[in-house]
């Protein structure tokens, strides 16, 4: 366990996190419950996935019953970003054992975002108090965001009859904004043309179950071959 | 049951894959040519498609139409452009498009 200074110096940095993921996680849980789950099934995506968009994404992939392999794939896609943060984390989690793979499980966006973005208090940042903070700051976010979902578990099954209508737009309001963070880091349109010209074919020439999965494959091909055809 | 649950371990298994491989992978490899251009130019891309596909069905389900769902999208983006606060953007775009869908 950290020491009661490393868990109070990350509460501190994790805190913006909290107002983030409690209300997020919340939307995902009465969403969930709306669709028809269980209530339990919120806490469980949120303990054991601990992705975001990807637990949003699943509420329709669930309740359309799409094949797993599907299931499997876009989320994959969707979380592949994932894969180039930890690049630049590999020398800054624990050494070694239980803790470091938990930081590896545990390394959503944000995680990211407050351990490369912010600076660690000084008494914190070289190890092993440093390993300690990270493990602290990624056991804390994980704790928001399980909380949000066991409430919006809840919630859902309070609100019952109440007519949510509409609500399943969250998903795409957290893709828009994603999108516009996506636009302000970027900056140059082809990539969103790309994609929105695979999503045209998708639309035109695949089946509609099918549409998710060929868009996604069509943009992962394209962006390799405009790679290889771009002078080194 | 069996289904959600068997999505469930596939989804927890597809996330930890991608958040351990470049742990399992490229620990002290360095970075690839390609692997850099598709950590710049793939979360673009992907949330493009990804926004598609949350807006295809309102192009094919008839009544209302896409015009509710396109409204929400514009003041998402309005919002999130002036003040930059992605809880407020969502929250904007989705009472709108609750209250034209009324």
């Amino acid at each position: 366990m950290p020491s009661p200074d490393v868990l109070a110096a990350a509460l501190r940095t994790c805190l913006p996190v909290a107002f983030g993921y409690v209300p997020l996680g919340m939307a995902f849980g009465v969403l969930l419950v709306q669709s028809g789950q269980p209530a339990w099934l919120a806490p469980l995506m949120g303990l054991c996935i601990y992705a975001g968009a990807a637990q949003f994404l699943a509420v329709g992939l669930l309740a359309a019953r799409v094949p797993l392999a599907d299931i499997a794939l876009a989320t994959l896609l969707l979380n592949l970003r994932h894969a180039f943060y930890g690049l630049s984390m590999i020398d800054r989690l624990p050494v070694r054992g239980w803790r470091r793979w938990y930081a590896v499980f545990a390394l959503t966006d944000e995680t990211w975002s407050l351990l490369t973005g912010t600076r660690p208090p000084p008494a914190f940042a070289t190890p092993p108090a440093a390993h300690d903070f990270v493990f602290a700051v990624s056991a804390l976010n994980q704790g928001w965001w399980l909380l949000g979902c066991t409430l919006g578990g809840l919630g859902g099954l309070a609100l019952g009859g109440l007519d949510t209508h509409g609500l399943e737009f969250t998903l795409t309001a957290l893709f828009v904004v994603l999108l516009v963070e996506q636009w302000h880091a970027v900056r140059e349109p082809w990539p969103f043309l790309l994609a929105a010209s695979a999503g045209a074919v998708s639309f035109a020439f695949a089946p509609p179950a099918q549409f998710l999965l060929v868009a996604l494959a069509l943009t992962l091909a394209g962006l390799l071959a405009v790679q290889r055809a771009r002078p080194a | 049951m069996s289904y959600v649950l068997a999505a469930v371990a596939l989804m927890a298994l597809a996330t930890f894959a991608t958040r351990a491989a470049p742990f399992l992978l490229f620990a002290g490899a360095g970075e690839r040519p390609w692997l850099r251009f598709l950590a710049r130019y793939l979360p673009p891309a992907v949330m493009t498609v990804l926004v598609l596909y949350c807006l295809r069905d309102t192009f094919t389900s008839g009544a209302p139409g896409p015009l509710p769902a396109l409204a929400g999208v514009v003041v998402t983006v309005a919002v999130h452009l002036a003040r930059r606060n992605a809880l407020l953007s969502i929250a904007a775009g989705t009472a709108l498009h609750m209250l034209l869908l009324r």
